[in-house]
C-alpha cells in the first residue's frame, strides 16, 4: 500500500470513532435549539444545564455512586487480590476465572439478575442498590490491576517484615500495601470511569425515582433531544476522556519502572 | 546421639531435637538434631536441597516443624509466631522495603516496637556507623549497590539486637572481592556484637574461613558437626570428605594397628580404631602427596596426565600402576607424561568407615 492510502486509511478511521463526538461538541455550543443550522456560537445550554435541577441532582447522584463504588471497590477488591494471590492451583485459577467474569458478562445480563435479586430479597432500590451494583462491576478491574503488582513483589518482604516483630495484619498495613498502591488507585481509576461510564445496570437496579446522569439523560432524549443533552453529554466525554488519560499515564510509568527494574 | 558429640561449648542458645520436616509428604528434613551455643558461629554447609535453608526458617519461624521441638533459651518455640521471636534474619536477596529509605527501614523493627523516638535514632545511627553507611540516611534503597544494600539488610537485623543473628547466604549475589571483604567483616562484627550467628552456605571455602563450627548437610540430614579444621581434616565420611575441599578417595584395608593397605602398597598411619582386616575408605588431600625426587624413592609410582598451573601451586592429576587417578597440589611441577614417585606421611593418611551407602554414614 502505497503510504498516502496508509494515510488515508488511518483518518477513515479516526473520523469514523471521532466525528459523532465532534459534531457533538460543537453543537452544544451552538446558539440555535436546532441540530441542523449552525447559528453562532454560545454557552446558552451549559449556562441552561447548571440550572436545571433534575441534571443537577443527577450529577451529583453519579458523582456520589462513582466515589463511593469505586472506594468500596478498592478496597474489598485488594484484600479480595492479596487473598487470591496467596491461593495455588486450581483454587487460585478458579477463584481468578469467576472475579473476571463480571468483566466480558453483558451488562443486561448484570442489570436484570441484580434487579432480581434486589426484588427478591426486598431490598429497597434506589442510592443504595445503585452503589451495591456498581461496587459489583467495579470490583475485578482492582483485583486485575492489584493482582501483577502483587505478582511482582519479593515474596520475601513480606517474611521480612514478620522477622523484624510486625504482626501479619501490620506487615500487611505497612509493607505490602505501600508497594501495590498504584495498582491499588488504578484499580479505583477503572471502577470510577465504569460507575460513571454505566447506564444499563444503573437503569435496572435503580428505583424511587433516583436517577444518575446516564438515566436522566436518556429519559431526557425520549421526550425528544435537547441541546442541553449536547453540553452534558460533552462534559461526560471530557470527564471520562481525562480519566483515561490519568489511567494510561500511571498504567504506563508502571510499565516503564517494571522494565527498568529488569534491566538492572 | 548428634549431640553427645558437641562438645558443651558454654550456653546453649538454639536446640533442635529430632526436628522433621515434610512438604507435600517429601521429606526435606530427617530428624535433624543440633546444638546452639551463645555466642557461636555455625554455618550450616551443603548442597541445594539439603535442606540448610529450611533449617533456617524453622529457626526463624517461618515453617512449622512437621515433628520434633526447637528450643530457644531451654524453651520450647515451636508455636511462637516469627514476630515473637528474639531472632533476626538477613535474608539472601536482602529484602529490603522499596518504599522507604535506608533510615526508615533500619527503623522499621524498633518503630514497631515502639520504642521512642530518640532511641530509635541513637541505634538506627550506631548500626549505621557498624556497617559503615553514615550519610546514606536519605538514600532510597533502590539506589544502594548489591554490597550497601547487604549493609543496610544486616544493619536492619541487628539494630534489634537480637540474641541470635539468621543469615541466609547473605553473600552469594556479591562478586568474589566484595564477598572476602564482607566474610571477614561479618566475622568481626560477630566478636563485636557477641550475638550467635546461625550462617546458610553452599560454598565450603566460607564456611571455612568463617565459623566456629560447621554442619554439613545433605539431603536433609547432618553428615558431620565439628569445627572448620576437624571437618577439613577428619571428614567422616566420603560426602563430607569430596564437599569440603579436593580429595582422593580410594578403598582400602585396615591391616593391623598402625597400618592400612591401599593402591597396592601398605602405608604407615596413624589411625587405631579399626579391626585387623576392616575394609576402609582412605582420604588424601591434594597438598599431601609428596612427590619425591627420584621416582625409586617413592612409595607408589604415578604417570602425570595433565598439569595445570594454579598461582601458588601446579594441579596435577596422575595414574597410578592400577589405574586410581590422583590429584596433587605441588609447588614442584612435574610435566606431562612424566613417570613421578610420591610418598604420604602418616598423619596425612585419613581413614573412615566403610560406608555402603552415605546416609548409613550419617550422623545418628
Amino acid at each position: 500500500m502505497k503510504p498516502a492510502l496508509k494515510k488515508a486509511y488511518l483518518w477513515l478511521v479516526f473520523t469514523f470513532l471521532y466525528a459523532p463526538i465532534l459534531v457533538l461538541v460543537v453543537f452544544s455550543f451552538n446558539a440555535s435549539k436546532s441540530r441542523a443550522s449552525w447559528e453562532g456560537l454560545s454557552l446558552r445550554w451549559y449556562i441552561e444545564l447548571f440550572q436545571d435541577k433534575a441534571i443537577m441532582t443527577a450529577l451529583a447522584n453519579t458523582v456520589i455512586i462513582a466515589v463511593v463504588s469505586a472506594v468500596a471497590a478498592a478496597i474489598v477488591g485488594t484484600v479480595a487480590a492479596v487473598g487470591i494471590h496467596n491461593l495455588k492451583g486450581w483454587k487460585k485459577s478458579f477463584i481468578m476465572n469467576v472475579t473476571y467474569l463480571p468483566v466480558l458478562n453483558p451488562d443486561i445480563v448484570i442489570g436484570i439478575s441484580m434487579m432480581l435479586l434486589f426484588i427478591v430479597v426486598s431490598f429497597p432500590r434506589g442510592l443504595a442498590s445503585l452503589i451495591i451494583a456498581h461496587i459489583t462491576f467495579g470490583l475485578p478491574y482492582v483485583v486485575i490491576s492489584v493482582l501483577p503488582k502483587l505478582a511482582q513483589l519479593d515474596p520475601q518482604i513480606f517474611d521480612a517484615a514478620l522477622d523484624l516483630g510486625a504482626t501479619p495484619r501490620e506487615a500487611y498495613m505497612q509493607v505490602i500495601l505501600p508497594q501495590i498502591m498504584p495498582g491499588v488507585f488504578t484499580g479505583f481509576l477503572l471502577a470510577f470511569t465504569m460507575s460513571v461510564d454505566d447506564f444499563v445496570v444503573s437503569f435496572f437496579v435503580t428505583g424511587n425515582g433516583v436517577a444518575n446522569l446516564a438515566i436522566s439523560i436518556y429519559s431526557m432524549a425520549r421526550r425528544g433531544i435537547n441541546p442541553k443533552i449536547n453540553a452534558v453529554l460533552t462534559l461526560l466525554f471530557a470527564a471520562v476522556a481525562a480519566m483515561m488519560y490519568l489511567i494510561q499515564k500511571r498504567m504506563g510509568k508502571g510499565v516503564a519502572k517494571g522494565a527498568a527494574e529488569e534491566l538492572r | 546421639m548428634t549431640y553427645e558429640t558437641q562438645p558443651a561449648a558454654g550456653h546453649e542458645m538454639i536446640r533442635l531435637v529430632d526436628v522433621h520436616k515434610e512438604f507435600d509428604g517429601e521429606t526435606v528434613l530427617d530428624r535433624i538434631n543440633l546444638s546452639i551455643a551463645k555466642n557461636e558461629f555455625v554455618t550450616l554447609l551443603g548442597p541445594s536441597g539439603c535442606g540448610k535453608t529450611t533449617t533456617l526458617r524453622i529457626i526463624g519461624g517461618f515453617e512449622t516443624p512437621t515433628a520434633g521441638d526447637v528450643l530457644f533459651d531451654g524453651q520450647r518455640i515451636n508455636d511462637i509466631p516469627a514476630y515473637q521471636r528474639k531472632v533476626n534474619t538477613v535474608f539472601q536477596r536482602y529484602a529490603l522495603f522499596p518504599h522507604l529509605n535506608v533510615y526508615d527501614n533500619i527503623a522499621f523493627g524498633l518503630r514497631i516496637a515502639k520504642k521512642d523516638a530518640k532511641d530509635i535514632r541513637e541505634k538506627v545511627t550506631s548500626a549505621l556507623e557498624l556497617v559503615e553507611l553514615r550519610g546514606f540516611e536519605k538514600r532510597s534503597v533502590s539506589s544502594l549497590s548489591g554490597g550497601q544494600q547487604q549493609r543496610v539488610a544486616i544493619a536492619r537485623a541487628v539494630v534489634n539486637e537480637p540474641k541470635v543473628l539468621l543469615l541466609d547466604e547473605p553473600l552469594a549475589a556479591l562478586d568474589l572481592k566484595l564477598r572476602k571483604e564482607m566474610q571477614l567483616e561479618l566475622k568481626n562484627m560477630q566478636k563485636q556484637l557477641g550475638i550467635t550467628f546461625v550462617f546458610v552456605t553452599h560454598d565450603q571455602e566460607e564456611a571455612l574461613t568463617m565459623s566456629d563450627t560447621v554442619v554439613v548437610m545433605k539431603e536433609g540430614v547432618i553428615h558431620q558437626i565439628g569445627s572448620p579444621i576437624s571437618i577439613y581434616n577428619e571428614p567422616r565420611n566420603i560426602f563430607v570428605a569430596d564437599f569440603i575441599g579436593e580429595s582422593v578417595i580410594l578403598p582400602g584395608t585396615y591391616l593391623e594397628h598402625c597400618l592400612v593397605t591401599f593402591a597396592g602398597q601398605k602405608f604407615v598411619c596413624v589411625d587405631t580404631d579399626f579391626a585387623p582386616g576392616e575394609s576402609v575408605d582412605v582420604v588424601i588431600r591434594p597438598e599431601d602427596v609428596d612427590i619425591t625426587e627420584e621416582p625409586s624413592e617413592g612409595a607408589l609410582r604415578l604417570k602425570v596426565t595433565s598439569v595445570v598451573f594454579k598461582g601458588v601451586h601446579y594441579e596435577m592429576l596422575a595414574d597410578g600402576e592400577d589405574g586410581q587417578e590422583w590429584m596433587i597440589h605441588s609447588t614442584t611441577m612435574a610435566p606431562e607424561g612424566q613417570i613421578i614417585g610420591v610418598s604420604i606421611k602418616p598423619d596425612n593418611i585419613h581413614l573412615m568407615k566403610k560406608s555402603a551407602s552415605l546416609e548409613g554414614a550419617a550422623v545418628q
